[in-house]
This record gives C-alpha cells, structure tokens and sequence, in this order.
C-alpha cells in the first residue's frame, strides 16, 4: 500500500456558485458516506477541509489575498488514502461526489517516500 | 447476611481498598507484601471470626487488623534496616508509629492511583486486564482464569511478569501530571473497554462472573468520573456507551443461557434506568471540543438503545460510524457501517460497498452480504449464508444463520 494525496478543487469564491444551507447539508452526507466508504477498506489516513481565505507568498515578498487560483477553482481540502497502486487511488478518487460539478477536479499525487 | 456468604463478599468489596492503599504506602515495588497482608488480614478474620462470631462492624474490623499487620510489618522492616543500616538511625521516619490511613478519601484516592500505575503503556492490555481484576477488582485468581479461559497457573504467571515490569519501570502508584493526563488516561480507558468488552461479548459460559466484568468496568470508571481531575469528556463518553450496552444484559440471553440476537430481544427487559444514565452521562460528555472514539460508540450505542426501524436513525447512525472508521478502522465497524448504510441509502448501493471491503475470512462479512441480496437475489444471498455457516465456530451463530436460510 502506498499513500496519496486527494487535493479537491472546486469554485469555492463565486458567491452565486455556493450552495444552499439545505444542499450544503446533502454535499455533506455524500461527502462524509464517500469518505466513510474509504475509511470502512481501511484506506483512509487523514484529510481536512480548508477555509476559503488566504494568502500567497510570492517572489519579491509580494502578498496576494486570497486563496491561489489561476483558474475560478481553488483548493478546498485535501485526502490522504492508503491505495495499492496509482489505478487504484484513481479509482477511490473518482468516487468523490464533488465530481458530480462541472469545473471540480480532485487532483491525485502520490507521497514520495524517502528511499 | 450469613457469615458464610460474608467474606466472599467482604474480599470483593474490601481487598482492593486495603491493598491500594497499603501499596500506595510501601510502594509498588512491595505491592506482593501489601497483598499478603490483606489476604492474612482475610484468613484472621475467616478464623476468628468462626470462633467468636462476627464482629459489631466487619469493615472496621477488617481495616483494624489490616493496620495492625502493616504497621508491624513496617516496624520489623525498620528493626531490621537500622541494624544492617545504623548510619540510616538519624532518619527521623523510624522513631515514628507508621501511620495507615484508612479513611474513605485516602481508600478512593490510592485506588484512582493504582489504577494508573496499573493501566500503564509498558505492560501489555492484557496483563492490565489481568492486574485490574486482581488489584482493581479483587477477583480470584480462578475467576480470571475462568474469566479468560484459562488456568490458574497461566494468570499467576501473567500477573507474577506484569508486576515484574512495573517494578523495573519503577512505576510510582500516583496520578498522573496535567500534561499528560489525556495521554495516560487513554489507555485506563482502553483497558476499562476492553474489560467490559470481556465481560459483554465474552465466550465464557458463566453469566454471572461475565455481567461482573461489566459491572466492575462501569465501577472503575465512575469512580474517574466521580473524581474532578480525571472527569474528562472522553471519561463521560465510555460510562456512556457502557450504560447503553449494559441496559441490555438481561434481554441478551434466555433462560438456557442462549444468546439472543438485538432483533429477537425482549425489549421490556431493557433496563430503562441504565439508559437514561447513558443518556446522562452522553450530555456530560459534550462538554468540550475533543470528540472521541468513545463519543461515537456511544452515539451509535444511544440509537441502539431505540428500537423502531426509523429513517433518522439509520441515517445517524451511518454518519457516526463514517466517522468512526475515520478515528480508528476495525473489520466490524467496517461491517456494521456497510449495514447502516444498506438501511439509510438503500441495499444496491451498500452491496457496492460491500464488495470493496476485502474481509473474505471473516464469518459476519458474508452473513452481511446473505442479509443484503435477501429479497434481491434469493439464490446469491443463500450461497453467502452457506459460506457464513462454513466460517462459523459457535453454535449459537450457526443457529442464527440456518434460521435465516430457513426463511428464504
């Protein structure tokens, strides 16, 4: 078993793009009963969500607000699995509910483990 | 009640008040000695009082002559150090009575504190178990053994090496620092659970020592409760989820001694005053930031405890174990979420679910996919059932599956 890194990218600043208390409540359940799929393989390390502020350090000690977007989406937490191989976490990955949106991704990136 | 029945039970309550704190007073390192004086103190009463009769008050008694034995014990001990010893006669302890204090508070607190000595990291969960009922509980060396099936010589063993260690560790009886309070009473309250869990899903026979196990768990851990310092929301959450459990001992079993599965039970056995304790003790156990494992078991315990198939139940109770798995992985959470979740989203989507899991040894994981395919697809849910019946050792769960089959 190898570890990765879910990173979940969604558009989480558009004020028209955020959901309702009611579906926000229904993303949780989908979200929590993929995760508790994941943790019932004994796949799942860690994760957490992220708050939609920041800042980004740049070259030349300029600041920027927000969190760092190129793109509308940005991060709004990460995942940490246990998967046997990089199909394998592609496969976990492609369950994940906020995939139901067009525009969100979840980005998969294996932990590099010292040799 | 008949002298006969009297120092049974006097040595279940009262050895383990004499021995902490005799222990805390020499020191873990002469723990052996505290526990031969109290069973001294013990075998004087059983002769004494066989000839005189019971005594006014048995307990004062007992503590009386307990005293007296420690007290000639420290005194010979300081005799014989000060003659192997005489540049030691400036020691201002010798020319003094040892004192033992036997008073309510002083038995409580050097019972709290022998249980953290004797809940520590560097033993095994088990040796603690073993230690706890010995020291903690005063149970026999027999009914361990029962208790564990095994022999008496295994246990004397066990315990004879757990107390080794914790000599060489140079464990001190004492509570532990502030700081590393949450630490060390995770594993007090691991061991707790696992003595409950002992006691509550035991392959023992014997009903009376497993409910003791039970009981003596849920003792233990009120007395944390029951004590400022150790009264933790974690500590809450565990009497919580124990009083829930424990509510339904008597409907667990009939009268042959069978054990009766939670969807056959009784429900008017169920102890309404251990629920709403559990419920109690569930809302002492908010109180703070921190959610632990036991914070969840005891949610999912609560739910257990309401018998009706409802929609918001089945819904909580899958949330609690999602979450669950997250804190800690274990193949029957694995199983029991995959069931709430057959109940709470439907069974196509659990049967899913059910596949990636990867528990092909293990008797329940197949008994689940029978129970998930029932009514879906008869044929298949009868092949899980037999490969469920392949893996099963007890009678009692053989039972249960060749009943379902029955109805298929």
């Amino acid at each position: 078993m190898e570890e990765f890194v879910l990173l979940f990218r969604l558009d989480i600043l558009t004020k028209e793009k955020q959901p309702s208390p009611e579906l926000l409540q229904i993303y949780m359940k989908q979200y929590q009963d993929w995760i508790g799929g994941i943790a019932a393989q004994n796949k799942f390390v860690g994760g957490k969500g992220l708050s939609t502020e920041g800042r980004v350090c740049k070259f030349n000690n300029v600041v920027t607000d927000g969190p760092f977007a190129e793109i509308k989406e940005s991060i709004a937490g990460y995942t940490i699995i246990r998967a046997t191989d990089f199909d394998d976490a592609v496969k976990i990955a492609s369950g994940c509910p906020i995939l139901k949106g067009e525009g969100n991704s979840v980005e998969v990136r294996k932990v590099q483990n010292p040799k | 009640m008949k002298e006969g029945h009297l120092i049974p039970h006097l040595f279940r309550t009262e050895y383990r008040k004499i021995v902490s704190v005799l222990s805390k007073r020499f020191g873990f390192d002469q723990i052996e000695i505290a526990e031969d004086i109290t069973s001294d103190t013990f075998l004087t009463a059983t002769q004494t009082w066989g000839i005189n009769g019971l005594p006014e008050n048995p307990v004062a008694w007992l503590y009386n002559v307990a005293k007296n034995k420690a007290k000639n014990h420290l005194q010979r001990n300081t005799v014989f150090e000060n003659k192997i010893a005489p540049e030691l006669k400036n020691n201002s302890t010798t020319s003094q009575e040892p004192e033992i204090d036997l008073s309510p508070k002083n038995i409580n607190d050097s019972q709290l504190q022998m249980m953290f000595a004797i809940c520590h990291p560097s033993i095994s969960p088990e040796a603690q178990i073993g230690l706890s009922l010995r020291i903690l509980c005063g149970f026999g060396i027999e009914e361990i053994a029962d208790a564990f099936l095994t022999n008496k010589e295994t246990i004397n063993k066990r315990l004879f090496r757990a107390k080794e260690k914790l000599r060489t560790e140079k464990i001190k009886i004492e509570l532990p620092a502030t700081t590393q309070i949450e630490n060390r009473l995770e594993t007090v309250l691991a061991t707790i659970y696992l003595l409950f869990n002992e006691g509550y899903y035991s392959v023992s026979q014997n009903k009376t020592i497993r409910k003791e196990l039970c009981l003596e768990a849920m003792r233990l851990c009120n007395m944390l409760v029951e004590n400022n310092f150790t009264n933790r929301p974690s500590v809450n959450a565990l009497l919580s989820l124990m009083c829930f459990h424990a509510s339904r001992f008597e409907a667990r079993f009939n009268k042959s001694g069978e054990a009766v599965l939670y969807d056959e039970q009784d429900t008017s056995l169920w102890n309404p005053d251990l629920i709403s304790r559990g419920g109690y003790y569930l809302n002492c156990s908010a109180n703070g930031n921190m959610i632990s494992k036991y914070h969840l078991e005891a949610g999912i315990a609560y739910w257990s405890t309401q018998k009706p198939d409802t929609k918001e139940k089945w819904e909580n109770v899958l949330q609690l174990y999602n979450r669950l798995l997250q804190i800690e992985y274990s193949p029957i959470a694995a199983l029991n979420r995959t069931f709430a979740l057959s109940k709470a989203n439907g069974k196509e989507e659990a049967i899913q679910e059910a596949e990636k899991l990867n528990l092909t040894d293990n008797q329940f994981y197949f008994g689940l996919l029978g129970e998930l395919y029932l009514n879906l697809d008869n044929k298949k849910s009868k092949e899980y059932f037999q490969k469920a019946l392949a893996l099963t050792k007890t009678e009692t769960s053989r039972q249960a599956i060749q009943a379902k089959m029955a109805k298929i």
